[in-house]
């Protein structure tokens, strides 16, 4: 009977790994995305969609979100590249702790990285697709520098020194060894990068001004503002076929990353840099990058201060009190941010947990593996717009649930679960599997002693991007959140549309906090992950 | 007590096992000799339900294992690169097997004491398996696979990834301990002295089946076939095959009539391994033991003792 039960598991276990993901993107992910489609479509023509689709006004958006992307894509390399060499060839004090530093900007939310530039850019720069330009470099750096300066890190010194002894100069060497070399880390680094930048919704919104629309500032425009449905139907569908596409050369690229067999030991590829050259250059890169990131998050702290005369605690002060921009004090904003994103987390480990396991485990599956990358691409605000149309009557009516913030939070969250966890359970050397099932352990014992343990690690790390990433999200809470609920960075949108230096001031208040609860779950996982996990 | 019968294993259109046969007898150890891609390896997985055959089946103590699961075969396999479980330490990997089985905390950590004792790791306990060499690592692989007392130990290249010192070192250790426990093993190697040092019985594998299988005596005496005496390292002209302990071969003067040049001479241990170029043609190699010995270069004279030449078709 005994034995029975165990084989049981042993089946019942891919039902649970592939059915549970598989249910809950199929219900609270293709639904409301289908539901958005068949309602615009639904209400006119295939006359009037061809009509849109051909509209100039659309191409024009379709154009400058590709040009805004791909440019964004450029700089953030370009502005990545120096530091990314310094970690892939240098060893030196701090070294791992530059890694987690390089990683807050990409998990803060939109909406503080958009007010630390409107601070620091000088006037007239601030709107407009430079001043986005430099906020998306500020935060997908981290992207390029942890992918390409890891993969650097495990590039085997030697074969450039063989170049070097059959006669290659440094430019040589450059050129026709280390680049070949790095290409699949670099370029795997620009697709994820010109993804998120295609997507970008809080920077634009807010950064952009008004002629500057990207495709997801459209569909918000079109569906929120203008309320018209079909067009942001057609737009969300140009949008999802552009991310699909964008996701399937990603995940390529990707894969040709994890063939790293001949990827050598850090500590047998990194160096303490030697020379006064060396060290000015591992000094300058890093400088100029903290710099870069630094200086407009102090910003935010700074503007946070400023009152009526001089600087001091006033909009601080203020945060426990009733105010006219919000229905509740913004106070309960943060215990509801805490709360809400504590609970999406838990959402997101279940499921994108489930999801790395059958993942990883020996039938893999390419059209799985997309449908849980897709998340990662689709547009927040369409996922939150969907939710609104999707579940607003009968038993579906969740609009109000307090619950449905958490879940579309988690949505946003699970495709970076499933990259930190999957990349760790497939680097688990199968025969270690087969050791312990040949000592005794039936497979879902070789699951509680063998995988979990080895990714408990990795979960850990998972949790903490989970949790900054829920916090901070804003194009689909901002659908969401009911006005006696709001999260923070709804709190900051709201305050930023109020007249009143002591509102603005609210808003950076507000931002700070929000940046120090996101930094230091990131830095306290960082502390679990000095083992190399997935790329964030 | 293990029945291998008539198991074909392919991987896709490769076929890597070829309608082999092998018992091996309780208390026995067999030793599988064959160059990397004859089938070796998968002949283990088959043997311990890692890879399923296409063809055939495994008997062990009369059962029929085909419907058996790994997890419950009784077979313990030590790994080539010992696949260790990192995140536990040394004691914890060793008292796997025991947990598995259910054993109590007290009687787990008595056994894993003294397995670590058997393998020479007293005390070894709370070390990580990290901080162990390569050797320590293959004794803690092969206490974790003994101590649920399988029916049968199966041992992939356990010394192949061991530098040559620790390798004879470690050989005289297992030959001592399989003595000692009495256990049945079937051994898995690509290198004769280690086939034919622990082996009581050696099948010579060759494209997924057994080309000869015999004691160690047999084998060296009487090759089945020149693919056999040419993988053991003897010389094989006009069907016959020549041990090279049976060629003596001397040097000559100046005047004197020579069969052949040497054409090289390699040191291993105490013998000289030559190969000598015969002016009629061909090659022989020979091994001799002499203090002064031919080197490269000599011209010799070559005499053969009739015992050591065997007809091999």
């Amino acid at each position: 009977m005994d034995a029975d039960r165990r084989s049981l598991t042993g089946r019942a276990w891919p039902l649970v790994a592939y059915g549970v993901p598989l249910a809950f993107l199929a219900f609270f992910f293709v639904y409301p995305l289908t539901t958005i489609v068949a309602r615009g479509l639904g209400t006119s023509g295939a006359e009037s969609t061809l009509g849109l689709l051909a509209d100039p006004l659309t191409r024009d958006v379709l154009w400058f979100t590709t040009w805004l992307a791909a440019a964004s894509t450029v700089l953030t390399v370009a502005v990545a590249l120096p530091a990314s060499y310094v970690l892939g060839r240098y060893a030196f004090p701090g070294r791992s702790l530059v890694l987690a530093l390089v990683t807050v900007p990409f998990v803060l939310p939109t909406v503080v990285v958009a007010l630390a530039f409107l601070a620091i850019l000088p006037n007239g720069l601030e709107h407009g697709p430079i001043a986005i330009l430099i906020a998306h470099a500020f935060f997908n750096v981290a992207v390029v520098v942890r992918i390409v300066g890891t993969f650097w890190a495990g590039l085997d010194r030697r074969t450039a020194e063989a170049a070097a002894t059959l006669g290659a100069g440094p430019w040589q060497r450059l050129l026709h060894v280390t680049l070949p070399l790095l290409a699949p880390a670099l370029s795997a680094a620009a697709a994820i990068v010109f993804l998120f930048s295609f997507t970008s919704f809080g920077v634009i919104a807010i950064l952009g001004g008004p002629g500057y629309s990207t495709l997801e500032v459209e569909i918000y425009n079109q569906a929120v503002r203008s309320f018209d449905l079909h067009a942001a139907a057609v737009l969300s569908l140009v949008q999802l076929a552009c991310v699909a596409l964008t996701v399937t050369v990603a995940t390529h690229l990707e894969r040709r990353l994890a063939v790293r067999g001949q990827l050598r030991p850090e500590h047998d590829v990194l160096r303490r840099p030697a020379t006064a050259a060396e060290k000015a250059l591992v000094a300058g890169s890093l400088g100029a990058l903290g710099l870069f990131l630094g200086l407009p998050l102090a910003s935010v702290i700074e503007r946070s201060l400023v009152t009526g005369q001089g600087h001091g605690f006033e909009a601080y002060r203020a945060l426990t009190h009733p105010t006219s921009s919000l229905l509740v004090t913004p106070w309960h904003a943060i215990a509801n941010s805490i709360a809400y994103a504590s609970v999406a987390t838990a959402i997101a480990l279940t499921i994108g947990g489930l999801a790395a396991f059958a993942l990883a485990g020996a039938q893999r599956n390419r059209v799985f593996d997309g449908m849980l990358m897709l998340p990662l691409g689709a547009s927040a605000v369409m996922l939150g717009f969907g939710f609104i149309i999707a579940f607003d009557e009968g038993w579906r009516d969740f609009r109000a649930a307090p619950w449905i913030v958490p879940v579309v939070q988690a949505l946003v969250a699970i495709p970076f679960v499933v990259r930190i966890v999957a990349p760790t359970l497939r680097a688990i050397d199968d025969r270690q599997r087969e050791a312990a099932a040949l000592l005794g352990a039936d497979p879902g014992r070789v699951r509680r002693e063998i995988d979990l343990p080895i990714a408990a690690r990795a979960l850990a790390v998972a949790a903490g991007f989970a949790f900054a990433i829920s916090l901070g999200e804003f194009g689909a809470t901002v659908f969401l959140a009911r006005p006696d609920h709001p999260t923070l960075p709804v709190a900051i949108f709201r305050f930023l549309g109020r007249p009143g230096p002591l509102n603005v001031a609210q808003a950076y208040a507000l931002a700070v906090i929000l940046m120090v609860v996101t930094a230091t779950s990131i830095l306290v996982v960082e502390r679990f992950g000095r083992r190399r996990l997935g790329w964030f | 007590m293990l029945a291998v019968e008539h198991v074909t294993a392919r991987y896709g259109a490769q076929v890597a096992v070829d309608d082999l046969s092998l018992d091996v007898a309780a208390g026995e150890v067999v030793t599988v000799l064959g160059a990397s891609g004859s089938g070796k390896s998968t002949l283990l997985r088959v043997v311990a339900g890692l890879h399923r055959p296409d063809a055939g089946r495994v008997v062990l103590d009369g059962r029929d294992l085909e419907a058996v699961p790994p997890h419950r075969r009784g077979v313990g396999l030590v790994f080539q690169d010992h696949a260790l479980f990192p995140h536990r330490d040394v004691a914890g990997n060793v008292a796997f097997g025991l947990r598995m089985r259910g054993d109590s905390p007290d009687r787990i950590g008595a056994r894993v004491g003294e397995l670590l004792e058997l393998v020479g790791l007293p005390g070894f306990e709370g070390r990580s398996v990290g901080t162990l060499s390569g050797g320590e690592q293959q004794r803690v692989a092969l206490a974790r696979a003994l101590a649920p007392e399988p029916r049968v130990l199966l041992l992939d290249e356990p010394l192949g990834s061991l530098d040559r010192p620790l390798r004879e070192r470690l050989l005289t250790d297992l030959e001592r301990l399989f003595t000692a426990i009495g256990v049945t093993a079937l051994y898995v190697t690509h290198d004769q002295a280690e086939a034919f040092g622990l082996g009581d019985r050696v099948a010579l594998m060759r494209d997924g089946r057994i080309a000869q299988l015999g004691t160690p005596d047999e084998l060296w005496a009487h090759p089945s076939d020149q693919g056999v005496a040419r993988f053991l390292g003897q010389s094989v002209r006009d069907g016959r095959a020549l041990r090279p302990e049976a060629i003596s071969v001397r040097r000559t003067g100046d005047e004197e009539p020579a069969d052949g040049v040497v054409e090289s001479a390699v040191r291993h241990g105490p013998s000289v391994r030559l190969v000598v170029r015969l002016d009629g043609g061909g090659t022989l190699a020979a091994a001799v033991t002499a203090l002064d010995h031919p080197v490269a270069g000599d011209r010799v004279v070559v005499a053969i003792d009739p015992e050591g030449v065997v007809d091999v078709g």
